[in-house]
């Protein structure tokens, strides 16, 4: 087969991979013998010290309730709670950083503007378009809240190579839309769709448009004034933070005009026995006692991305893919799903191989130190429209090296030999 | 070279045992892990509380799949109340092979299927229902 493998459009110096690999502790931890290779970067990624290290000294120096202690421990935290949120608005060119919500994660940010803003906006026979590209958590409250007052979800299909169906994404905002809710890379594929031209496509048809960017923000740059989103959502695990930290960007005078998601602590401004008036943003949003330390981690994980450059970690994980794809295609019965090439698209890479179940692949790539993701990696609809019950992913990040490419190649072959295929 | 995949599992995936359409079956029970989309039909035919026929179709993994074929080896020609009397880890003995914590599910679809067609239940009468 014609292997086309494009330069990629990133042009950025190298990455210097193996002082970038001294800084997380975990990777240099054996498995079974055999030296870990993490490939399960799309599920979560790995933290290095720096956000370790910046979690344990708020937790070892002045750990103390946000927001309302009047005491120094309690000021400390509140600044540099707030400082991560805006790292976070210029990782992301937030015009404000009001405007950037703490979440625990980007399902956490999409329920909340399905359930604040969606069951206020949405009506009985208004159209919600999405793509089979969508994670469950971009596809499920669409569809719920679709369930819920009556209106109708239409799903863009994508081509043979995984990427979106431009004309349909067209066809159904002509038909009228309410929301387009897509995702800007597919955690299943590792299709980058273009949402900056489909955003406008929706604006000019009065569409809002929320864009999940959960595997976008730690792989690529991403300007959400530019790209032309009323929201965005994603998740600070997937991105060198801890679980329980995320992100959702929603433009103030959108946020202002909604109500809160959650109520209780924090997101009143004043409570009488009859009525309840609300916080400012972004704290309207954030009822409760916050992950704080996880978002101050957060802020932690931002500043070593911006350091590294996410231009040049995405550059760097498609000189991976650009290695791998070829050496998959020459093995055979392994098939690859979505994009063949490098262009638009990051380093996730889904394959099977025949007569081998995902499962049992992953099972035995474990024992060769080896972690990846088997399933449906939340993409039901999209495994239904690939026809195939799950696949195998393989999905890159900043640390990851030619090496562990070649030992997910030598995995593939210990599978097929355990196998006989 | 791997524990987890002996001959015999592997022989039970690729060949079978009691595998297809079971023609006249009297119980039929369907089930699926939707973790991993293994999918497995357990058909019976019971006749005076004797398991007369088994069958088996499914796709999936090789766990999910050698379980199932093994578990209906076992099955056939049994009582009802000596088929009631195979559970989880009965099945996790009969497999002979450690099972990672994460491929448990694997293991007992065919057992959770064999219930469903057997009792229209998913558990045994009585038995406690094991975290997951």
């Amino acid at each position: 087969m014609a292997v086309t493998v494009k330069t990629p459009s990133v042009k950025a110096a190298p990455l210097d991979v193996a002082r970038i690999r001294k800084d997380f502790p975990i990777l240099s931890q054996s498995v079974r013998g055999k030296p870990l290779v993490y490939l399960d970067n799309a599920a979560t990624s790995q933290k290095p010290r720096q956000v370790i290290d910046t979690m344990a000294r708020v937790f070892e120096e002045h750990n103390a309730n946000i927001h309302r202690g009047v005491y120094e421990f309690s000021e400390r935290t509140t600044a540099e709670f707030e400082e991560a949120r805006a790292k976070v608005a210029r990782l992301i060119n937030a015009p404000s950083e009001r405007e950037v919500v703490f979440v625990r994660n980007a399902t956490e940010g999409l329920n909340l503007v399905a359930y604040a803003w969606g069951r206020d906006n949405i009506k009985r026979g208004d159209r919600i378009v999405t793509t089979v590209l969508e994670h469950h958590s971009d596809f499920v409250p669409w569809q719920q809240l679709a369930k819920d007052v009556g209106a109708e979800v239409a799903v863009v299909d994508i081509d043979d190579d995984g990427r979106l169906r431009r004309d349909q994404v067209s066809a159904e905002l002509r038909r009228g839309a309410k929301l387009l809710a897509i995702t800007h890379t597919s955690n299943g594929l590792g299709t980058v769709n273009p949402v900056k031209e489909i955003a406008a496509e929706a604006r000019a048809a009065g569409a809002t448009v929320l864009v999940d960017v959960a595997q976008a923000v730690p792989h690529t740059p991403v300007d959400v004034q530019d790209l032309g989103a009323d929201f965005v959502a994603f998740s600070g695990h997937k991105m060198l933070a801890p679980p329980g930290s995320g992100g959702l960007w929603g433009r103030a005078e959108i946020l202002e005009s909604m109500r809160p998601f959650l109520y209780g602590g924090d997101m009143i401004s004043r409570v009488t026995v009859k009525l309840t008036e609300w916080n400012e943003l972004p704290w309207k949003f954030e009822a409760g006692t916050s992950s704080y330390v996880d978002a101050i981690g957060l802020g932690a994980a931002v500043d070593y991305l911006s350091d590294v450059g996410v231009e040049r970690i995405h550059a760097h994980e498609l000189s991976l893919v650009g290695y791998l794809l070829p050496r998959l295609r020459e093995i055979p019965g392994v098939t690859v799903y979505g994009p063949k090439d490098l262009e638009s698209r990051v380093g996730v890479v889904s394959f099977n191989i025949e007569g081998i179940h995902p499962h049992d692949v992953a099972t035995i790539f474990d024992r060769e130190g080896v972690c990846v993701r088997a399933g449906h990696h939340c993409n039901q609809p999209l495994m239904t429209r690939l026809g195939v019950p799950a696949t195998t992913r393989a999905s890159m990040y900043l640390y990851n090296t030619t090496d562990e490419m070649d030992a997910l190649v030598r995995a593939i072959h210990a599978a097929k030999k355990v196998f006989g295929v | 070279m791997d524990d987890m995949y002996r001959d015999y599992i592997l022989d039970h995936y690729k060949n079978p045992r009691n595998f297809g359409e079971l023609e006249g079956a009297t119980h039929t029970y369907h089930d699926s892990n939707p973790l991993c989309g293994d999918e497995l039909t357990m058909q019976l035919k019971i006749d005076d509380g004797h398991v007369d026929e088994i069958h088996f179709t499914g796709k999936g993994c090789a766990i999910s799949q050698a379980s199932a074929s093994i578990l209906t080896e076992e099955v056939k020609g049994k009582t009802l109340d000596e088929v009631k009397a195979i559970d989880r880890d009965h099945v996790l003995a009969n497999l002979g092979i450690p099972i990672s914590p994460a491929r448990i599910k694997c293991a007992l679809l065919g057992l959770k299927a064999l219930k469903g067609a057997a009792w229209g239940l998913t558990a045994w009468p009585g038995e406690e229902v094991k975290a997951k």
